[in-house]
């Protein structure tokens, strides 16, 4: 039989699944055990049970200064920022998208300026938003709006002009205005685009917004990074990238779910 | 005196002419069927009519307006397909032929209850009751196409444009789809124009018959003349004397 034919077995799915996360953790385990085998004082690569005894301590114990757990205070100050950013990208690239896409003088005048504006590169801005910002909390919500909201728009727009123009000449027809065929017909349809949108461009979000806290920060999970980075506490890094990875997956899965509980009619067909 | 006036309208893209010289006089409560080969630009003059484009010269008046610049509440159309809004439930999609009127697309209130209550007496008759709160993806092809016939209907348009709507259909559904488009317009005897590719249909269900051609053809030059209304047949008692033979080669 072909191989495009061969289908796994429900139980074989499973473990196929958790296969390469046992490869990784293996190798990781196998690599750290020789080092430290070599030189107990390591610090490279923490054995698994370093990272987790540190992991246990970032999560429950307060800073001996501040009375705080720091991880939590830092995970607070990164997610507001991020969802701030990618709240305000959601927003506007819907509003925009929306205009672009359904009115032909609002498309002459910005479609080409959005194009070139996605080609900027946010990171090269980043010094300009420390200026011009300050090293507040403002310039590294503007660094992810800049870095995300271009892209967004201009897929939004493309989804709104890909509406056939049966549907919008059916609405016309039954009396609906410019605002009720955008509220009502466009704004629905592309409402589970923005979602799937939102969901790509988290990626490039948390980007902008570790790069935006190791420059200049006080507290986020970025900036925690970069600052144990200096004592090569790889286990403290680990754990935050480990945490970051998961809060990652955590608003993925639920923007997914989302995305079919408030959609049904997307699946209707199916 | 005519319903829907069509005086010497002429249609262009660029150099290539689609349409010149088209003029049609329509009764009230006519039903017109418009056939002719692909690309003779009986889809443009229906456009037209809907007003989606604007004539290139002449005028299209119904009830003595003026040539419309947009598509509004006077025309309602059903395409081949995307004619029903995915989004909205069979019922909602009934709805919103009344609320997409309003300043912001919706109905509050005894408006909104008497909009149902209308939408569940077109869902009766168009017979979709038991799909009211299904979304149309999950209807067969007849069902959407009865759906946005409904949706048309709902808002009491003053003329009904099709544009080949049974065109994706398999032959039996067409068959019962012509019964429930006579059934409805015995009821209701409203003006309507429908494009077909398939001239037994067209003679079928038309009271009259219009069909497009290019009566002048410039061999170096094709797009330089464009298509006119060459034949207007009478098809009413079965358009005698194009005797139809019912069932007789509903497949060919």
């Amino acid at each position: 039989m072909r191989l495009i034919n061969q289908i796994p077995a429900r139980p074989l799915v499973v473990l196929l699944a958790a296969l390469p996360f046992v490869a990784v953790f293996i190798a990781y385990a196998i690599g750290s055990d020789i080092r430290l085998e070599a030189n107990p004082q390591d610090k490279l690569l923490p054995a698994p049970s370093t990272i987790a005894e540190t992991a246990q301590r970032l999560f429950t114990e307060p800073d001996r200064r501040s009375k705080e757990i720091l991880l939590w205070k830092d995970t607070f100050a990164s997610l507001t920022r991020l969802l701030g950013g990618v709240g305000i990208s959601a927003a506007l690239s819907l509003m925009i998208g929306l205009a672009i896409g359904l009115l032909p003088y609002s498309r002459s005048a910005f479609s080409s300026f959005i194009a070139v504006l996605s080609m900027v590169p946010p990171l090269a801005l980043l010094p300009i938003l420390f200026i011009v910002f300050g090293l507040g909390e403002t310039s590294k919500i503007v660094l992810i709006v800049i870095g995300i909201t271009p892209f967004m728009t201009r897929d939004l727009a493309q989804r709104v002009l890909e509406i056939p123009q049966e549907q919008i000449v059916k609405a016309q027809t039954l009396g609906a205005s410019s605002g009720v065929i955008a509220l009502r017909v466009a704004l629905p349809q592309v409402l589970p685009r923005l979602i799937s949108n939102v969901r790509l461009s988290l990626g490039s979000a948390w980007l902008f917004l570790i790069a935006a806290e190791a420059v200049a920060s006080n507290v986020g999970l970025g900036y925690r990074i970069f600052l144990v980075r200096r004592y090569l506490a790889m286990d403290v890094i680990l754990t935050y990238v480990i945490w970051i990875t998961l809060l990652a997956f955590v608003i993925d899965w639920l923007l997914k779910t989302l995305s079919r509980k408030a959609f049904p009619w997307m699946e209707a067909g199916l | 005196m005519s319903f829907v006036s069509v005086s010497n309208v002429w249609q262009k893209y660029g150099n290539r002419s689609i349409l010149e010289r088209v003029n049609v006089e329509i009764h009230e409560g006519e039903f017109i069927s418009i056939v002719g080969a692909s690309g003779c630009g009986k889809s443009t003059f229906l456009r037209m009519l809907l007003a989606q484009e604007r004539p290139h010269r002449g005028t299209i008046s119904i009830d003595g307006g003026p040539t419309a610049k947009e598509p509004n509440r006077e025309r309602g159309v059903v395409f081949q397909k995307y004619s029903v809004f995915p989004h909205l439930s069979v019922r909602e999609n009934l709805v919103a032929a009344e609320s997409f009127d309003t300043r912001f697309g919706r109905l509050s209130g005894a408006k909104r209850k008497a909009a149902l209550e209308r939408a569940d007496a077109m869902l009766e008759r168009i017979g979709l009751n038991h799909v009211a709160d299904q979304y149309p993806a999950a209807l067969s092809g007849g069902m959407q196409q009865r759906l946005a016939i409904g949706q048309a209907m709902t808002a009491k348009p003053r003329i009904l444009l099709l544009d080949e709507p049974f065109g994706a259909l398999d032959p039996g559904t067409r068959l019962q789809m012509h019964d429930f488009l006579l059934e409805l317009r015995d009821e209701t005897n409203m003006t309507v124009f429908m494009v077909t590719h398939d001239l037994q249909e067209g003679f079928k269900l038309g009271d009259r018959v219009l069909v497009f051609d290019k009566p002048r053809w410039d061999p170096h030059d094709p797009g330089m003349h464009g298509a006119t209304i060459t034949y207007d047949f009478d098809a009413r008692d079965g358009g005698i004397p194009f005797q139809l033979k019912e069932n007789a080669d509903v497949s060919a």
